[in-house]
This record gives structure tokens, C-alpha cells and sequence, in this order.
């Protein structure tokens, strides 16, 4: 019996152990992969070629801007969306809401969050780009904007519940001590509890910023892939072709091995780096943060 | 300690459909034994033409369970590469074999027969509340390379251009640009404008052109829904403007079209030319209509 439960215990173990380590090993065979398949595109493509404005592969124009400047413009315009938003419904749930709203707004936002993106473009394509264009005597409203507001939306969620979830752990004893020193409710919410979540919101935002990024079928369908560069202000109101978009409508017809098919690994590379300078600066903040505080509490 | 119940239960589940595995197994390869097909025809080439090629076969098959077909896409130069060096039966092209390509066959004793078994047409598509109505082909090739920007140099409304196209992967983008933008011309290096919007379906397009009154995209003939509105177009200014259909497709007055071939090593003979003369029958180009092409008769 004891000797079994030891031998039980041992197997276990190393089980989680090897789960643990195989995230590592996924991601790093992954990145080799695409480093494997993306960097032949350096030699085969003049860099100043790859820093062109014009994509058209078909006839060899290889220039990225338009793809990279695209992706961003509809992210930032993500981010401006679903920050607030995002933010704000996590407080109200986690601070605001009497218990019986939250248990009912909780699942609900959590439910959004499973909306197939492919849903929410056809949203788009039939319900906000023709408002869009209404409203804003826009030409067309295929456009960046119509991108941003449902990246915006799938955002959200992601936001809400990871950063009600932040909110949920901050020890109930804070706000009681901030109530007892005459603090308001607002005064509360705003000094004490959302510092306090500091890092947990933090990371909502970044993965909020990872999903909208990294989402396809949706800005595939609703902002256009023209790929104009998008450096304007008035960018946002006119088309543009994200980096994922031009990967998932180029990649099924191209043939193995050309210098379109490295071309598009190479943009797999450029998102990569881009989600890995995001995450690194997230966790450098949070890092950055809880230092301070054990240096405040000892 | 008792023995754990739900895996005992878990080890007779799975014990149980590892035998149902064996069985099945057992009977559906003891089928297509007994049902192994004796004829087999290698079709390859066009990827404009595949997904006809394809409906072609299952529905063939279906019918003549003795005849298997095997369709693989690649391109026009592909299916005819294969068709010369004899790795292929029929060779699906949606352009006319080039002279040095029938060279290549006589040499390896090859006489490649040609067969158009389809026409595919592009239609000009703009909203109905849109009053242009006739475009000639180089006032189309003008607007996508972004040399008309707006419907009033046209006779139409003070309304931006806002130009539609299928993505660069679809042969209907390919033809579209050889055809129309650089009006069929070899040297003629046009491209379109970089702001013309690339959707990845047909649905997308037809979605936007009836909502957007300032839209104007292109689309194969037989994906064209009724309520859009089709231009006319005339090759030149002084010449007559055409509206696609099947009888203007056919006798060749409409210019965006093109005839779809299947080429055979010598006249076909045995299950081939039953294949191809099936075809031509009512029911296969029937098909040919489901799939957004222009039947043949």
C-alpha cells in the first residue's frame, strides 16, 4: 500500500511536470517554425522592398507598412473603445452591482466572450458598415473603424472578466479601512481598490490587446484589406488590411516554399515580436509595481 | 480499498469499441474489395475549374460506381504539363493551350484534342439606385487602376468610387486583371488602386454593392443576384454595349467571358469519351449553372 501510493505519487508528479514543461516546448517549437519558415524571406526580398508601401503579391510587391500600420490603427482604435468600457464594467460588477445584478451580469459578459468572431462579422458586414457609412458620409463602411468597434466588443469581455476577477481579490479590510478614514465610495473605488488590482487589470488590458490583435475572421470581413498605409488620422475612417487578415486570405492558395509563402510566415514572425514587446512591458509594469509596494510595506 | 468502479466501466466502454473498430473495419475493407473500381481517370489543371471538375466527378461517380475520378487542381499549365507527360488523363485549362505546349505533346507523341465544356463570364455589378448603367472596357479598367474616382465623369452622381474585388488569391482577380484591367494586353503592366477594397467572398461584394450606392465590383455571372444592377459593356466607345447573359456569353459579343476547356491525349475513347460526352448532357451542365459558370448550349 505505501510503497504503491509512493509510486502513484512519483508518476503524478512528473505527469504535471512534463504538462508544465511541454507549454514551454509547444511555444518554442512554434517560434523555431516560423523563424524556420519567415527568415528565408530576408534574403529572398529586399529589405527595402519589405518596407515598401505596396502589397501586391501576385506581381511581387512585398511591402509590409500597410499590413503593419493597418493591424495597429484598428488595435489602438480597439484599445480606446474597450478600455473604458472594459474597466468601468468590471467595477461597477465587481463594486457597484448588488449581489443578485452581478450574479446574473457576470455569466452574461462571460457568454460574450464565446460569440464565434465569424457572427460578429457578419454583424458587420450587414448591420454597423451600412450605418457606419450613414452616419458618417463616409464612402463605403468597410473601414477601420468598423474593425476597432468590434474588436472593441470582443475585447470586452476578456477585460471585464479578468479584471472583475482582479477587483473580486482585493481584501474586503481595504475598503473598510478606506471608508473609516470618510473616504466615498467613488474616492474608494478610484484610490484604493483599482491601485490595489493594479497588476490584475493590467494583464486584462494586455490580453484584451493580445485578442484584438490576433483576431482574423472578424477584421477580415468588416474593414476591407485594402492595403492602403494607415498613417493618417483620417485612416480610421477608410479601409485598411490587417497583418492576420493578409496571412489567412493569402495562405490557403500560395505555393509551399515561394517567396510569398516566406513573405507570409515573416509577417508571423512581426506579430510575434509585436505580442511579445506587449507582454513584456505588461509584466514589466506589474513587476515594477509590486516592488514598490514591498518596498512600502516593509 | 475497493476497486475503482467508473474504470472498470471505462476499460469494458473501450474494450467494446475497440471491438466495434475491428469490425467495422473488417466489413469496409472487405467492401471496397469486393467493389474495386476498374476504370480510374486522372483529371488535373485549372483552379478555376476545380470545383466544377469535382461536382462533376462525385456526380458521375455516384452514377458509375465502376469509374473512379480523381481531381487535383494546380493550374492550367499543371494539367497540361501533366497531360504531355502522360501523368493525366484529362487536363482541365481555363486558356487555350499555348504553341510551344502542343509542341512539347507532338514530341512526346501526344495529340492533345481541345474541348470547351463551360464558359465563365464576369459581370460589372453597381447598386440599382446607381444611373450608370453602360461602361465601355477601358473606362472599367480606368476606374479600378484609380484613373476615375468619381461617378460624375461618367454621366453618373457626385459620388466616390468605391472599387470592390475579390482577393488576389481567386482566378476571377487573376482574369479580371488580364482581361479587363489591362484589357487583355501582354505588355500592359496596370495595376489596381491601391484603395480597392478586397473581400474574401462573393457574398461579401454582393452585400456591399446592395447597400452602397457609390460600390461598383465584379463577380462570376451566375453569382450575380437579380436585385443588383448588371452593366453593359462595349469593348469600345462606339461599339454596342452588351449585358452578360448565357446567349451573349455564347455567341461571344459579351467581352469579359472566356471559354473553359478540358483537353485529352487524342480523341477520347472508351470511359473517357463516356465521361466527356456525359458532360455535355443536360444534367452535367446543369451543374455547370449551380457553380455561377455559363452552360455551353
Amino acid at each position: 500500500m505505501e510503497k504503491s501510493l509512493n509510486w502513484r505519487e512519483y508518476l503524478i508528479t512528473r505527469l504535471i511536470r512534463i504538462s508544465g514543461y511541454s507549454a514551454i516546448v509547444f511555444v518554442a517549437a512554434i517560434f523555431f517554425f516560423i523563424l524556420k519558415e519567415g527568415l528565408p524571406a530576408l534574403t529572398e526580398v529586399k529589405l527595402s522592398d519589405l518596407f515598401a508601401v505596396r502589397w501586391y503579391p501576385i506581381e511581387d510587391y512585398f511591402g509590409l507598412l500597410p499590413l503593419v500600420t493597418g493591424s495597429l490603427i484598428i488595435t489602438v482604435g480597439a484599445m480606446l473603445i474597450a478600455f473604458p468600457f472594459g474597466i468601468a464594467t468590471a467595477v461597477f460588477i465587481a463594486e457597484i452591482a448588488p449581489r443578485w445584478v452581478r450574479e446574473i451580469l457576470k455569466p452574461l459578459v462571460e457568454l460574450l466572450a464565446g460569440l464565434p468572431s465569424v457572427v460578429l462579422g457578419f454583424l458587420g458586414i450587414l448591420v454597423l458598415a451600412p450605418n457606419l457609412r450613414r452616419l458618417l458620409d463616409l464612402p463605403t463602411g468597410l473601414t477601420a473603424l468598423a474593425g476597432s468597434i468590434l474588436l472593441g466588443g470582443i475585447a470586452v469581455p476578456t477585460i471585464v472578466s479578468i479584471a472583475e476577477d482582479a477587483l473580486d481579490a482585493v481584501p474586503r479590510s481595504y475598503r473598510e479601512g478606506a471608508w473609516a478614514l470618510g473616504a466615498t465610495r467613488w474616492q474608494t473605488i478610484w484610490r484604493v481598490t483599482l491601485p490595489a488590482a493594479r497588476s490584475g487589470v493590467i494583464t486584462a488590458v494586455m490580453l484584451g490587446i493580445g485578442r484584438a490583435i490576433g483576431e482574423t475572421m472578424t477584421v477580415m470581413m468588416v474593414t476591407g484589406n485594402a492595403p492602403v498605409l494607415a498613417v493618417k488620422l483620417g485612416s480610421i475612417l477608410s479601409p485598411v488590411r490587417t497583418m492576420t487578415a493578409t496571412i489567412a486570405a493569402e495562405m490557403g492558395e500560395v505555393a509551399s516554399g515561394s517567396v510569398h509563402y516566406h513573405v507570409l510566415f515573416f509577417i508571423g514572425i512581426v506579430l510575434f515580436l509585436i505580442s511579445l514587446v506587449v507582454n513584456v512591458a505588461a509584466s514589466s509594469v506589474v513587476f515594477r509595481a509590486r516592488k514598490r509596494a514591498e518596498r512600502i510595506l516593509s | 480499498m475497493n476497486p475503482p468502479r467508473p474504470l472498470s466501466l471505462i476499460f469494458h466502454l473501450s474494450s467494446f469499441f475497440f471491438l466495434l473498430f475491428i469490425l467495422t473495419s473488417c466489413t469496409s475493407s472487405s467492401q471496397a474489395s469486393s467493389n474495386s473500381p476498374a476504370l480510374y481517370i486522372e483529371n488535373k489543371g485549372s483552379d478555376t475549374i476545380v470545383n466544377l471538375a469535382l461536382a462533376w466527378a462525385e456526380r458521375y461517380q455516384a452514377e458509375h460506381p465502376d469509374v473512379r475520378i480523381s481531381v487535383t487542381g494546380g493550374g492550367s499549365g499543371t494539367g497540361l504539363a501533366s497531360l504531355i507527360n502522360g501523368s493525366a488523363d484529362i487536363a482541365n485549362a481555363s486558356r487555350k493551350i499555348k504553341p510551344e505546349e502542343a509542341a512539347e505533346a507532338q514530341k512526346n507523341g501526344i495529340q492533345p484534342v481541345e474541348h470547351v465544356i463551360a464558359r465563365d463570364a464576369i459581370a460589372v455589378i453597381v447598386n440599382p439606385e446607381n444611373p450608370v448603367g453602360e461602361l465601355t472596357l477601358q473606362q472599367v479598367s480606368d476606374i479600378y487602376s484609380g484613373k476615375i474616382n468619381n461617378w460624375q465623369e461618367l454621366g453618373g452622381e457626385d459620388r466616390p468610387i468605391v472599387r470592390l474585388s475579390r482577393e488576389t488569391n481567386s482566378g476571377t482577380h487573376i482574369y479580371f486583371l488580364e482581361t479587363v484591367l489591362r484589357l487583355g494586353e501582354k505588355d500592359n503592366q496596370t495595376l489596381f488602386s491601391m484603395d480597392t477594397l478586397l473581400l474574401p467572398s462573393s457574398e461579401g461584394i454582393v452585400a456591399e454593392v446592395r447597400d452602397n450606392p457609390n460600390a461598383i465590383g465584379y463577380d462570376g455571372l451566375g453569382y450575380v443576384p437579380k436585385d443588383l444592377k448588371v452593366i453593359a459593356i462595349a469593348r469600345a466607345a462606339d461599339g454596342p454595349y452588351v449585358l452578360p447573359s448565357a446567349a451573349t456569353v455564347n455567341d461571344k459579343t459579351y467581352p469579359i467571358a472566356r471559354d473553359l476547356y478540358m483537353y485529352t491525349a487524342g480523341e477520347p475513347t472508351g470511359v473517357l469519351a463516356a465521361y466527356l460526352d456525359w458532360i455535355f448532357s443536360p444534367e452535367a451542365q446543369e451543374i455547370v449553372l449551380q457553380l455561377g459558370f455559363v452552360p455551353i448550349k
